[in-house]
């Protein structure tokens, strides 16, 4: 590949933070039509080197070039003038606008001075019309986005960020939130971008995503440029190995004999559990010690089981009880007080308190269990917040950090902590492996694994069925709104996948 | 000094001094205090002892306002708590022509504390329960707490003839005015319930993640009723001070405007109006700068026309001097000036 083809260059990128280094050195190189994988755990730096190139942050130290010529992008309006365009992982349509209005929001074309003035909805409709067939997007543009589904609102998002004439298209973690078939139709519009000589930066967690889109990877570890590499040349296996900067790429998991017919008693069970449009009637049982796994689609029922059992949202019918007993169960403090713990799938909407330290945060659901009588002081919290900092390897400045200056996965075990600390006897985790590096994932795995040892109920949900059959006891299959079989754990995945599938 | 001007109470610590300082020069024995009949005197004392009423509602409001709500209906819960005081202690003679009260004081402001405690009580049931906007939910009782009061009174300003009544507003304790030994009890209490219980905790949780703090089972709609209820009996201990005052009760201008006194109170003193972290101490520093600014006027001898207008200028100038953004450009504007002088020789 010659120099002639490469459209964005970043040498030498640092920045720091008060108490971290997020870029020492970084480097990056895009070239022309290709579709370019920035790898690297929670932490290692990705999100600050993309707000760097867009505008948001400025480096400390480094350069960047564009076509050759050095730029430095001051703000994201800016990086968009000079040709970089980024999407982020929650899609940013505004919902009470329509997709045409999304898409040219900001540059509206104007009518001529001589009829009127103001803006030309016509002209912007037929502009918006043009893009998205252009792009092969099937869309009504006189729709409201915020009525579309995630993964359309998704390919709008994209086909904004184009419409601006960008030589570098930055996706970060656009998969997230999609399924399967979503994915793919945001594959073919990167393969139709790719083909215009777009450079696009690609980031997510999906490995076999990775291999399945990328050209080319470039590899971060704290802040640190690791290495580039053609996928071709790279397999899983040492991608990972040079993310986490062992050779021992797959952190072996604590030995796990799943307990096929356990005897343990039952620490909760629900007997009817139901709430109209998310939950068909369905009994449950969580025994000490034990894991039970929930698999399904998104949309199949899953959190809206964790929420119900939580209290979260009212049930229409159910009837639960602990060590069987009947128990009233109708709002989360009453959870909190029977022993329940949740880790709610969106970390950003429902689990942390951005603005609150760290230590706050972690104290809270044991603070909220005590009341307000009893007072965790200002040393025991700090006490308990620094002993789980270390214990679950928390990465962060000091306890009295602002949590929301964390990295995802730092932010997701800060939650896990609030909820250990409060030794809880059930313990439901929404999608707690969800935006997190693969060795974070499994050292939370093993720690999932250990809570269970020691006589906690876990309840394990999420969509990587891999996951969900490597630690679960039992493994509950949900399809369309209720109770699909059940699987014993350590089961094939494809017959998990069969179930799932209703084959 | 930079770890100075970056503390949280830096600017309205700064704000008040300065205000403080204006008034001296315009009058040099401003800060004069004397000790009379075993009572301190001088302006501070009297700007102390007026802006007690505001501090008590203020800091009711910076606890509303930290749990993501508002209250505007303050100004009408004083004037309903003066009211049902004035109109249950009343006032005349008794049978031996000693002066009586209609009934026993403590009735009275009993029953005028728990009006109020009512209706901060409706407001947070209308806002947690009903799910209605604060500002809405309170502009109910703001409007209906001042007709409610003026319908008792028939429109009439109620005069109280009983002594004792007059004693919360114009006594003193230790040499000190005693609304102002009210005031700081008030702020005790509150220091003590969120640094020494885990109420802090849970207040600045439920404002900066109200979703997050129900889900950690923190009890969010108890926690935000208890502040508006609190809130509304800050109001009526501020309107009991107000009326005992004047010995009287207006229903028609008692506490006019407190509401937005009290905003600006909380908001001077470093809380944000949208919530979560909350600083109490800066609230009171807050209202005692609202009230500096009108001791400053009247004793600038301000013609009463032009007086709000004044004030409104004043507020508006400190309100810049406390905003980080405009300080930073102010300095960027001085450094690029110096830097122009600098090259021009």
């Amino acid at each position: 590949m010659n120099d002639a083809a490469i459209v964005l260059a970043a040498r030498g990128i640092s920045r720091a933070f008060p108490g971290v280094q997020a870029l020492d050195g970084a480097e990056l190189t895009l070239r022309v039509g290709e579709v370019h994988a920035l790898m690297g755990q929670n932490g290692a730096g990705k999100s600050t080197l993309i707000k760097v190139l867009t505008g948001l942050y400025a480096p400390d130290a480094g350069r960047i070039e564009l076509s050759g010529n050095p730029v430095t992008p001051r703000s994201p309006l800016h990086a968009q003038e000079l040709g970089i365009s980024a999407v982020h992982q929650e899609s940013h349509l505004l919902p009470n606008l329509s997709v045409a209005e999304n898409i040219c929001a900001g540059r509206y074309p104007r009518r001529p001075w001589s009829r009127g003035g103001g803006i030309d909805w016509a002209e912007t409709r037929r502009r918006a019309r043009e893009l998205l067939a252009g792009l092969g997007i099937d869309l009504d543009v006189d729709q409201l986005a915020g009525g579309l589904p995630a993964a359309l609102q998704q390919l709008a998002t994209v086909a904004r960020a184009v419409s601006t004439d960008a030589r570098v298209l930055i996706l970060d973690e656009p998969t997230s939130s999609l399924d399967a078939d979503e994915v793919k139709a945001l594959f073919t519009l990167i393969r139709r971008l790719r083909e215009r000589g777009v450079a696009i930066l690609f980031v997510t967690h999906f490995l076999d995503q990775v291999y399945e889109i990328c050209d080319r990877m470039t590899v971060l570890r704290n802040g640190r440029f690791v290495g580039e590499y053609a996928c071709g040349k790279l397999d899983a296996r040492g991608l990972v190995a040079a993310m986490v900067g062992r050779e021992l790429a797959e952190t072996p998991v604590v030995a796990h004999a799943p307990a096929a017919d356990s005897q343990a008693p039952a620490v909760l069970t629900a007997k009817n559990l139901a709430r109209r449009g998310a939950l068909k009637p369905m009994d449950l049982e969580l025994r000490a010690g034990e894991v039970l796994g929930l698999a399904g689609l998104l949309g199949s029922g899953r959190t809206e089981l964790a929420r119900l059992l939580f209290a979260l949202d009212p049930r229409d019918s159910g009837e639960l009880s602990a060590d069987g007993v009947a128990v009233s169960l109708d709002k989360p403090s009453d959870a909190l007080e029977l022993g329940l713990g949740f880790c709610p799938e969106d970390r950003k909407q429902s689990g942390i308190v951005a603005e609150l330290s760290v230590r706050e945060n972690i104290v809270l659901a044991l603070q909220a269990r005590m009341g307000l009588g009893k007072f965790l002081d200002a040393a025991a919290q700090r006490e308990l917040a620094g002993k789980m900092v270390s214990a679950l390897g928390i990465k962060t400045a000091s306890i009295e950090t602002p949590i929301g200056q964390l990295s995802g996965g730092n932010q997701q075990k800060a939650i896990i902590a609030r909820w250990l600390a409060t030794h809880p006897r059930v313990l439901i985790l929404d999608e707690p492996t969800r935006g997190i590096d693969i060795a974070a994932k499994q050292e939370l795995m093993n720690e999932i694994l250990e809570l269970a040892a020691k006589g906690t109920a876990v309840l394990f949900i999420s969509a990587e069925i891999g996951e969900v059959v490597r630690v679960s006891d039992r493994i509950l299959v949900l399809r369309d709104r209720a109770k699909a079989g059940e699987l014993p754990g350590g089961a094939d995945e494809d017959a998990v996948y069969a179930m799932i599938a209703g084959s | 000094m930079r770890r100075l001007t970056q503390h949280a109470l830096f600017w309205p610590a700064f704000t008040l001094l300065l205000l403080l300082g204006a008034c001296a020069v315009f009058n040099p024995s401003f800060l004069r205090i004397s000790w009379h009949d075993g009572h301190l005197y001088g302006n501070l004392i009297d700007i102390l002892n007026r802006a007690a009423p505001l501090i008590v509602v203020s800091l009711g409001m910076t606890l509303v306002i930290a749990v993501r709500g508002l209250d505007i209906s303050v100004g009408a819960v004083v004037a309903l708590s003066a009211t049902v005081a004035a109109m249950l202690v009343g006032g005349g003679f008794d049978a031996e022509g000693m002066v009586a009260s209609e009934h026993p004081l403590w009735v009275a402001l009993g029953a005028a504390l728990a009006v109020a405690a009512a209706c901060g009580l409706w407001n947070g049931l209308l806002v947690v329960k009903a799910g209605m906007q604060p500002i809405v939910a309170t502009l109910i009782l703001m409007v209906a707490g001042r007709g409610i009061a003026q319908l008792l009174t028939g429109g009439q300003i109620i005069t109280v003839y009983y002594p004792p009544y007059f004693v919360l507003g114009n006594g003193f304790l230790a040499g000190l005015p005693l609304a102002l030994w009210v005031a700081a009890a008030t702020w005790g209490l509150l220091h003590l319930l969120t640094t020494r219980s885990a109420l802090g905790l849970f207040i600045r949780a439920i404002g900066g993640n109200p979703e997050a703090a129900r889900v950690a089972g923190v009890r969010a709609s108890a926690i935000s009723l208890c502040v508006y209820t609190f809130c509304g009996l800050a109001a009526g201990i501020a309107g009991l001070i107000l009326s005992s005052n004047v010995k009287s009760a207006d229903a028609n201008s008692a506490g006019q405007l407190l509401e937005l006194d009290a905003i600006l109170a909380v908001t001077l003193g470093g809380t944000a109006l949208t919530g979560g972290r909350f600083t109490l101490a800066g609230t009171i520093l807050g209202a005692l700068i609202i009230q500096t600014l009108t001791s400053m006027i009247y004793s600038l001898g301000v013609p009463t026309e032009v007086n709000l207008v004044v004030k409104a200028l004043l507020v508006f100038a400190v309100m810049l001097l406390q905003s980080a953004e405009f300080r930073a450009l102010v300095m960027r504007v001085a450094r690029g000036g110096a830097a122009q002088r600098e090259g021009a020789r």
